[in-house]
């Protein structure tokens, strides 16, 4: 009696078994004319994108599924490694876009888009951006700006100066310094300096240098990136609370101090998305504040710019996913997304903004000569770990420069071979 | 979702039904044997399970980690000592070791002591219950969000602006400060310990304050009627009397402590000479591509500095249970 029981037992865990199998996932129906796409997009940013795709549901009849992903990174190794793929993605950044290009698991786009009027339409720099061994693998649906300097109207004309000199020698007035910078970020503190630090090199030495110190192949001690922090030690030198205030503020309360009175500061460095900040930690309001770009330094590099953008690639043969990927280049829809608001294109196009932030962003980037991604996020995490960590010593000991830029040569040396 | 289901299907009839298949079926084994060796048998057949588990989880791990902390960062290559070379010759895990001992020292001092005293303190007052629950409750908030809320009581401000960290609010009261708590050394090192301090005390009180009531009354009224004052009452009967609490509940902070990561990865992460071995650890792992040779030495090193902890715990352990 007993044997009989655990053997009725064991059947019934293998027909349980049986069962699961038997219920797993089928590929079924026809779904040729729904294209799923995976972006990083959530909240108002996912409705925009669907508010710019809706057009071209409408006169194709195809449908979008779009799921948002914080982890773009990681979904999209896991994918690729089960053959689970979405139709169209975003891409984490130019890095990984060449990895799964040369793996093969991204598809080419010469052929799916209308060359011509996409090397017209877009700024080359961007095009560039998105070309792998001479094929283009990726667009740039949304850009970010950095380098931009942010002041109180109240207490600036506007007028940007020429060069980098210009800006050291303006006049604070009632500013008790010229500049505020806030570097606190939790475990990310330090990264406020990075932006500072690949801001003066790209425009003191030039993209080449600025590629091969990002490449891991320029040291940190070599006197290119050196002089890079040497300048932000200037900037340091001229900041409002000095070590103390730098190190103990938050990058979000960073540029309060410009809204105080009297004024702790003149200037301000951050990327566009600041400005939410101003308004909702600094109390300042819409027409409260302006910005300039970051002018050049030496004149050879002028326009050179640096940035970040949601690059966006095909993973699929459908028909359905590469005419939604041709569309989504075009200035048609692209200006859907802009008038949204919240938006910059790589497409030239798209001339109008709704705001002034977005319309300056969209001239500094369709003006530049040279257009670079923030090189903190192209190195290995390990060296940006490094960086970060390097920016806060910096800001503390400033004296210490030579060892800080010694000991990231040591991380360095290691953390580009596993790679 | 229909495939989740499947799987807890499987998991929560699944595992009972191989569970007592397993029971069953080693009972039929053990029948099978002589009666008097069943006796002796059958226990192990029923830790198997269990030793299985340990063995998988946490003996093999070990083992692995151990191996793997003389194999290069991917693993692949041996590199005898050089990882822990590494561990003694670099700046950086020098303080992080320093600083894990400071953790140590003044946060297990720091939470047995005030634990004690205010269990001692709460045991003569009516409002007994209400204290106990008010210090006891930072234990239920977790590191994270226990670095983030001290992060506002340590708030640094330029000495030009109005202070809004409520410590340097206070001591500004007074014309002292402001003092940039998390960031200047060597005080940073207590800020963050004294959050974990915080946080602890009301474990060390509640466990000190049950074995307090176990010491009979009719002793500590003998004393006194003897004429022995408060002080020495509590030198002579009550502290020797809880000593072995007292044992139990340091032991656990002292790991508590060498296993610190949150409060330092949340509120400095180890910047401003601040690290610690838990954090260094976690630092080499997790940042990729991650190098596996320096973490495992690391955790040897943070076991190593464990067992002789847990070894006097376990004598002792034996120890009473020989007066028992």
């Amino acid at each position: 009696m007993r044997y009989l029981s655990w053997r009725k037992l064991l059947a019934v865990v293998g027909v349980i078994v049986l069962a699961a199998a038997a219920c797993s996932p089928t590929d079924g129906g026809d779904e040729a004319k729904e294209v799923t796409v995976v972006g990083s997009w959530g909240g108002s940013e996912q409705d925009s994108f669907l508010a710019m795709v809706k057009p071209w549901e409408e006169k194709t009849g195809n449908t979008v599924k779009y799921t948002g992903s914080r982890g773009l990174g990681a979904y999209l190794t896991t994918a690729v490694a089960s053959g689970t793929l979405p139709d169209l993605a975003g891409l984490p950044g130019p890095g990984e876009m060449a990895q799964f290009a040369r793996g093969g698991s991204l598809k080419p786009l010469d052929d799916v888009l209308d060359l011509a009027t996409y090397r017209a339409d877009t700024v080359p720099a961007l095009v560039d951006l998105g070309t792998v061994d001479d094929k283009i693998a990726g667009v740039f649906i949304k850009l970010s700006v950095k380098g931009f300097i942010w002041y109180n109207t109240a207490n600036y004309s506007g007028e940007a100066p020429a060069n980098w000199d210009g800006v050291m020698a303006t006049d604070s007035g009632d500013a008790d310094s010229l500049f505020c910078v806030g570097l606190e970020s939790g475990a990310d503190s330090g990264w406020p300096g990075t932006d500072w630090i690949e801001d003066f090199l790209i425009r003191q030495s030039g993209p080449d240098v600025y590629d091969s110190w990002v490449a891991g192949e320029t040291k940190w001690t070599d006197p290119a990136v050196k002089a890079a922090f040497e300048a932000f030690g200037d900037v340091l030198d001229n900041s409002f609370g000095g070590t103390a205030y730098v190190n103990s503020t938050n990058f979000g309360d960073g540029g309060n101090e410009l809204f105080t009175d009297p004024p702790g500061c003149l200037f301000h460095h951050q990327a566009s998305f600041i400005s939410d900040f101003f308004k909702k930690q600094g109390g300042a309001a819409d027409g409260d504040f302006d910005f300039f770009v970051m002018p050049e330094i030496n004149p050879d590099y002028a326009g050179a710019l640096t940035g970040g953008g949601d690059l966006f690639g095909l993973f699929s043969d459908k028909a359905a996913a590469k005419d939604l990927l041709k569309y989504l280049v075009t200035a048609d829809a692209q200006q859907v997304w802009a008038d949204r608001g919240g938006f910059v294109s790589a497409n030239t196009k798209v001339t109008t903004y709704p705001n002034a932030v977005e319309q300056k962003s969209a001239d500094a980037i369709h003006d530049a000569t040279v257009f670079r991604f923030d090189g903190g996020d192209l190195m290995p995490a390990t060296m940006k770990a490094a960086f970060f960590t390097a920016m806060v010593e910096f800001a503390e000991n400033p004296g210490d420069l030579d060892a800080i830029l010694a000991g990231l040569d040591e991380v360095q040396a290691t953390a580009y071979e596993a790679q | 979702m229909q495939n989740d289901l499947v799987t807890a299907a499987i998991v929560v009839i699944g595992v009972p039904a191989v569970l007592v298949g397993y029971i069953l079926l080693t009972e039929r084994l053990i029948q099978a044997l002589p009666e008097q060796r069943q006796g002796r048998i059958r226990p192990w057949f029923w830790i198997a399970p269990a030793l299985a588990f340990l063995i998988v989880f946490l003996i093999y791990p070990t083992i692995n980690t151990f191996v793997l902390s003389f194999l290069d960062g991917q693993s692949k290559n041996f590199v005898g000592f050089d990882n822990y070379l590494w561990f003694i010759g670099d700046r950086g895990t020098i303080e992080a070791l320093r600083n894990s001992v400071l953790w140590v020292v003044f946060m297990t001092a720091g939470v047995v002591g005030l634990g004690l005293l205010i269990a001692i303190l709460v045991d003569r007052v009516r409002y007994e219950p209400v204290a106990k629950s008010v210090i006891f409750v930072p234990l239920a908030i977790s590191f994270v969000a226990a670095g983030v809320i001290w992060q506002f009581m340590y708030q640094y401000q330029d000495p030009s602006r109005p202070q809004t960290g409520t410590l340097n609010a206070l001591i500004g009261i007074v014309g002292l400060g402001p003092i940039r708590w998390t960031q200047e050394q060597p005080i940073n090192n207590f800020s963050l310990i004294f959050i974990g301090i915080w946080m602890w005390t009301g474990f060390a009180m509640v466990i000190l304050s049950a074995g307090l009531k176990g010491i009979s009354a009719e002793l500590l009224e003998a004393a006194r009627v003897d004429g022995a004052n408060e002080w020495q009452v509590f030198r002579g009967i009550i502290f020797p009397l809880l000593l072995p609490t007292i044992f139990v509940v340091a032991t656990t902070i002292v790991i508590t402590a060498l296993k610190s990561f949150d409060i330092v990865f949340t509120v400095t992460n180890g910047n401003f000479g601040t690290d610690v071995i838990a954090r260094e650890m976690w630092q080499q792992m997790f940042t990729p591509p991650g190098n596996f040779g320096r973490a495992s030495a690391v955790a040897i090193v943070l076991l190593l500095a464990i067992v002789p902890f847990m070894a006097v715990n376990i004598r002792r352990f034996r120890e009473q249970e020989a007066i028992r």
